[in-house]
């Protein structure tokens, strides 16, 4: 079946709008929390989950919302969670960085580099234990793979076989500090080769085409075919975390921001929809439209939502029988 | 009951879990290798050849893998032989088996479980035989058992797997060959209670893990000089079994305790705190502390000699919180005899 570009293209939109609109709001001061926004790189968790059932399971990183948003998660959850209120995902407990929602198979955001990358193939492992036929997809950065605990992860992982996508999304920072400065000057995917992994690299602004190949991943993950590592070269066009751009700081070359700009995911998803005239001026109206509402909506709710009660304080600290 | 040491109650429990249980898994560096964890995961993966693993040399990894897998349904029993190797972990012990929990608003726990055995003698040296009890217990969301016989160790076992946290599992190396009476069926030792090991009315003496059987001994020289101490065997250490301590030290109005680990941060500390910040409390002298000295143990059994505590210094240190002195003559004598870096004459190295 092929992935439903129409769908695909609405998906990053919703995020786009959404983050643009925490963006837009941030500096009302009432979402106190850090929030690291995934401007730019939408396609990378679009494309992946168009590819993955709500039995599926993904873990993430400190820069979570798209892929929460686009494994099923609730808007009005994570929006309520950003204001710190007793209905967001985590009942205000987490934040930005620690969004869930089980019931589409988002097990976890952590704010830890490499911190959700073992538990990822550990939610895998259970799986396989029960020969289960769902797939886990654990998202990392290009940072991730410098810190040993992605080794050792991708060492098991291959070691037994497990159906574990690994979504490598390169936005060649890690802060502000590029990746040349950090590692040799050799291909990502080098680092899975080591591991015995299969692995692939393609443009992550290009939603249709992760979309489809990810499809095949992951059958094969399904198949038993063991772990993939999948690099997405992509480039996020705010600041690490905030929600500004901070170009003025003139850490990433004018050329080399302008050229990504150029190559926004939406942009790219844009004129594929027209190549093949499914584009026209009423459904990016309604689309528009029908998102703005939608989003409007979360933030209403969420700023009126009541905050946790007192006694929420510390009621967590050990599950009970 | 019939008995057991406490290597074979571990095995057992261990075994009866696996067979009992489908999400229970086994896993740790050597668990199906020839030595078995010091024997305690003898042959379990003959007989469970699908939940009993050896792992990677990746502590750190394949613990935030047995917490993925626990989150999803499994109930990881994963082991090390040192308790020193596990610091490669503490990132996922710390950052996510004791915060899940919290950090998501309590929509999962994770019930796993973590052997860590504490190393002494035989030269373990500054790397094999940290007891770092103290650092685990520190962080909320943890609970941390010290059981002190094989009839505790399998019984806290049980209840640890059974528990819905994360449960860090400490034994000491000393205690695998020591024996009791133990049940062949399944039984639960509840985590967080203490046990009353010995009543008593002139001074509450507070102990746990390993340094319970030296407080026992060092009782047997204590009675002979018509000295009753009440011994509490606190089997878990977070949480913290408080209030039976405040009920014994409100009866006897004397405290000491004698905790296998350095001072400065001790849990020792911790107890003495919140006995002293309890107004209702009236203790009748200075509570004290007997503990490793504040630096890491040499290898050299010229040196170890001097580093830990036997009964000698348990005796010692009630006459202190005494304020009387006591004949220290038989119980030197007794230690003096005995070789101080073998836990019995049984053992024969190498770790």
């Amino acid at each position: 079946m092929n992935p439903d570009l129409k769908q695909l293209y609405s998906s990053m939109v919703r995020i786009r709008r959404t983050e643009e609109e925490i963006a837009k709001r941030y500096a009302q001061q009432e979402m106190r929390c850090p929030v690291h926004l995934s401007i730019g790189q939408e396609a990378a968790a679009v494309g992946v989950c168009a590819a993955m059932t709500k039995q599926d399971l993904m873990v993430s990183t400190h820069r979570a919302h798209a892929h929460y948003l686009a494994k099923g998660g609730r808007l009005t959850g994570l929006i309520s969670e950003l204001y710190g209120k007793a209905d967001g995902c985590a009942k205000g407990q987490g934040g930005s960085m620690h969004l869930v929602d089980w019931s589409v198979g988002f097990a976890a955001s952590t704010s830890i580099v490499g911190g959700t990358t073992p538990v990822g193939v550990g939610l895998a492992f259970a799986s396989f234990l029960r020969q289960e036929k769902n797939i886990t997809a654990v998202c990392v950065g290009d940072a991730a793979v410098e810190e040993g605990v992605f080794h050792e992860s991708a060492n098991f992982a291959s070691l037994h076989k497990l159906p574990v996508l690994f979504v490598s999304e390169n936005n060649q920072y890690s802060c502000y500090t590029h990746l040349k400065d950090r590692q040799p000057n050799r291909p990502l995917t080098d680092l899975a080769k080591g591991h015995g992994m299969r692995f692939l690299t393609l443009d992550g602004n290009d939603v249709l085409s992760i979309a489809s190949e990810v499809q095949g991943i992951a059958e094969s993950l399904r198949r038993g075919e063991g772990p993939v590592f999948l690099e997405l070269q992509t480039y996020r066009h705010l600041e690490h975390c905030g929600p500004n751009n901070d170009d003025s700081l003139a850490y990433r070359p004018a050329q080399e921001l302008k050229d990504w700009r150029d190559r926004d995911p939406l942009t790219i998803g844009r004129r594929l929809l027209e190549k093949k005239n499914l584009w026209s001026d009423a459904f990016e109206k309604q689309l528009e439209a029908e998102v703005a509402q939608e989003v409007a909506a979360a933030f209403d709710h969420a700023l009126k939502a009541p905050f946790p009660e007192r006694q929420e304080l510390g009621a967590y600290i050990y599950a009970t029988p | 009951m019939r008995p057991l040491s406490f290597v074979e109650a571990l095995r057992e429990g261990t075994d009866q879990l696996l067979s009992s249980d489908s999400s229970v898994y086994l896993i740790g560096e050597g668990v199906p290798d020839p030595k078995f964890i010091f024997g305690t995961t003898s042959k379990l993966k003959d007989k469970h050849p699908t939940r009993v693993f050896d792992m990677p040399i990746s502590e750190n990894g394949l613990t935030g893998v047995a917490i993925g897998s626990a989150l999803n349904g499994m109930k990881p029993i994963m082991v090390h032989q040192r308790m020193d190797f596990t610091l490669y972990a503490v990132d996922q012990i710390i950052n996510n088996a004791a915060k899940w929990y919290s950090m998501f608003g309590g929509q999962k726990s994770v019930p796993l479980v973590i052997r860590m055995i504490i190393g002494r003698g035989w030269g373990q040296g500054n790397q094999h035989s940290q007891n770092l009890e103290a650092l685990y217990a520190h962080v909320p969301g943890l609970k941390v058992v010290v059981p002190s016989s094989a009839y505790a160790a399998k019984g806290m076992l049980i209840a640890a797997v059974e528990d819905p946290n994360p449960v860090i599992f400490i034994e000491h190396r000393w205690l695998h060959n020591t024996t009791s009476d133990v049940p062949q069926e399944m039984y639960r030792v509840p985590i967080g209670k203490a046990r009353v090991a010995r009543e008593g009315k002139d001074l509450t003496l507070v102990t746990w893990s390993y340094m319970t059987l030296e407080v026992m001994k060092a009782v047997e020289y204590l009675e002979k000089q018509y000295i009753s101490v009440e011994v509490l065997d606190m089997q878990t250490v977070r949480p913290m079994d408080l209030p039976a301590i405040k009920e014994s030290v409100k009866k006897t109005g004397r405290l000491l305790v004698a905790d296998d680990a350095w001072k400065f941060g001790s849990l020792a500390g911790e107890v003495i705190a919140s006995i002293c910040e309890d107004e209702t409390i009236n203790l009748k002298s200075h509570p004290r502390r007997v503990t490793y000295p504040d630096f890491p143990s040499p290898s050299t059994h010229g040196l170890t000699k001097y580093y830990y505590n036997g009964p000698r210094e348990i005796v010692a240190a009630v006459g202190k919180v005494l304020g009387r002195e006591l004949d220290l003559k038989e119980v030197s004598a007794y230690q003096e005899a005995r070789v101080h870096d073998v836990p019995d004459q049984n053992f024969k190295g190498p770790f």
